[in-house]
């Protein structure tokens, strides 16, 4: 064959001429391990990434321009649909930005609720990351048993508001309507039976020679980085960097309830890398399980939902609130000018800005890593795109 | 424990004479105006100055107002929060409406780098000195910037229509 002459004259000795080409490779946006339409066009010398180049936008749907055409009420069920994994808490951040704009009490009753339900899909949305994460990298048994017990989460919210994933429960004021009856066993059996399956996963995967040779010491972002690129959530705390806005700056009763602040350490590599990332979600699973608990405890008697007016005008003048959803950060920042609809309804996807430091992440890195730095990330398209 | 606004508000003022154009806290969430050409060096100060510590730019957006004076204004918001003192700030750039020309913030914040192409996709907000100024959200060939308020929207796109 033509150009093999040499070689097969030579044999290995004596070849001087060995060239290597830069090579294009395109990752997506139909790719089973970008969980979503992301697309990363990678610039390949041999086996590392030489140079790597984000695409998004394939999902958006103009949330931000909805937001300024319907009237505030009506735009909860939009945000279901940012981060369809965490719609509990997507719900929530929005509501709480409403209340903040328009000086809206909630019962206390509702607030309890909120957490139990927020912390609830914490839970479900870490087992996906969980067992996808395991996908990615090859490990089929995690994910069967994850989405097992994620579907215990999600029959419980069918329960409370008959869907499964975009849920519309919490609303401006409170909840939509009470827990039904035996929600509040049916969580407590949940939480039981999540701590002991827990170490099931944790033995599982989290010290799986295999795991570990795949994330440790890999895509590590220091904690100085993780600040500069706009971290936040499990990603930023993976670094090291204990902020967490349930402990910054307390929304509905988080400074009532007690739960740690897992951050990364870097046990089994270096701290910030992907395993780091990983079992900080692991961690917070069980914190959250603590949570729903404590909530159910305590969970006082009274209305779910304060009386709003019909007629809800969003008065002039601008605020911002960011909640802690399993992503990081999710922040809503609206201006009012007096009118049923926002003036600008601006919509901070922990996801996007989780995302923004990829291309300078997988400089450098071996192209079989970057399924695995893109995994550790735990991005939900279709909050990046809104 | 994290500084209070008004303190913030006359640190910046004292330090920052020029840049800084004052404060507004009547509307909501109280923010500090600054000159565009300020910003850059009033983000670095904050987030180095201790006690302050503003080191997580959570994002930069925009708000278009063209019922302004001088053809309108267009509004770039950079939101702040520190995750050692645990405190949230909100800086406010005023640019003309014809021609809003700010200078990135990329070097202070790495983290602004897609924040600010989502301004300038959705608002046409340029921002001198980026160092990848392109469409994020929309298609590259799209025309016009959804977000103003005087936005058309397209009769047809790629031979869908869109009406």
């Amino acid at each position: 064959m033509e150009g093999f002459e040499t070689f097969d004259a030579a044999g290995t000795e004596g070849v001087t001429d060995v060239r290597t080409q830069e090579m294009f490779i395109n990752m997506g946006p139909q790719h089973p391990s970008t969980h979503g339409v992301l697309r990363v066009l990678l610039k390949a010398d041999g086996e590392v990434i030489a140079a790597a180049r984000p695409y998004v936008g394939y999902i958006h749907r103009c949330a931000e321009k909805i937001g300024e055409v319907l009237p505030l009420e009506q735009f909860t069920p939009y945000t279901d649909r940012y981060d369809y994994l965490s719609a509990m808490n997507n719900n929530l951040g929005y509501c709480l930005a409403v209340e903040k704009l328009c000086g809206i009490e909630v019962p206390e009753r509702a607030q309890y609720i909120r957490v139990i339900v927020a912390e609830l899909n914490r839970i479900a949305s870490h087992l996906v990351a969980f067992g996808t994460y395991g996908l990615d990298l090859g490990a089929f048994t995690p994910f069967c048993y994850a989405f097992r017990d994620r579907e215990w989460i999600l029959s419980l919210f069918e329960r409370l508001c008959g869907a499964r994933l975009t849920y519309n429960y919490v609303c401006i004021g409170g909840v939509r309507h009470d827990l039904p009856e035996g929600f509040a066993e049916g969580t407590r059996n949940f939480c039981d039976h999540m701590e002991k399956t827990w170490k099931e996963y944790d033995t599982l995967l989290t010290r799986n020679p295999i795991f570990l040779q795949r994330t440790a010491g890999i895509g590590v972002v220091s904690p100085g980085e993780a600040r500069a690129w706009g971290f936040t959530g499990p990603c930023l705390r993976g670094s090291g960097v204990a902020y967490d806005l349930r402990r910054a700056r307390p929304y509905l009763v988080y400074d009532k309830l007690d739960f740690e602040i897992p951050t990364g350490k870097g046990e089994a590599g270096v701290q910030g890398d992907c395993w780091d990332r990983y079992y900080v979600r692991m961690l917070e699973i069980l914190e959250s399980i603590k949570i729903v608990r404590q909530c159910l405890d305590v969970l006082p008697g009274g209305e779910v939902r304060a009386k709003v007016s019909k007629a809800l005008k969003a008065p002039e003048k601008e605020v911002y609130l960011g909640v802690e959803n399993p992503r990081g950060e999710l922040g809503h920042y609206i201006v009012g000018d007096g009118k049923k609809a926002a003036y600008r309804m601006r919509v901070r996807g922990p996801s996007f800005a989780n995302l923004t430091i990829l291309g300078k992440l997988l400089e450098g890195a071996m192209i079989a890593d970057a399924v695995a730095i893109i995994g550790s990330l735990d991005i939900v398209l279709g909050e990046v795109d809104r | 424990m994290a500084m209070e606004f008004p303190v913030i508000a006359k640190l910046l003022e004292g330090r920052f004479p020029q840049a800084v154009k004052g404060a507004v806290t009547d509307k909501g969430d109280p923010w500090i105006e600054v000159s565009p050409g300020g910003i850059v060096e009033v983000l670095a100060f904050l987030k180095e100055e201790g006690g302050l510590e503003f080191d997580l730019l959570l994002m930069v957006t925009g708000v278009d107002r063209p019922d302004g004076e001088g053809g309108g204004e267009i509004e770039v918001v950079y939101h702040l929060a520190s995750t050692t003192q645990g405190g949230e700030l909100v800086l406010k750039v005023r640019l003309p409406r014809e021609k809003p020309l700010c200078p990135t913030v990329t070097g202070v914040h790495p983290g602004a780098l897609w924040h600010e192409r989502e301004t300038y996709d959705m608002l046409g907000v340029e921002f001198t000195g980026h160092p990848d100024l392109r469409r994020i959200l929309c298609p590259e060939d799209w025309v016009g910037h959804p977000l103003r308020k005087d936005y058309e929207y397209p009769e047809e796109y790629g031979g869908i229509s869109a009406k």
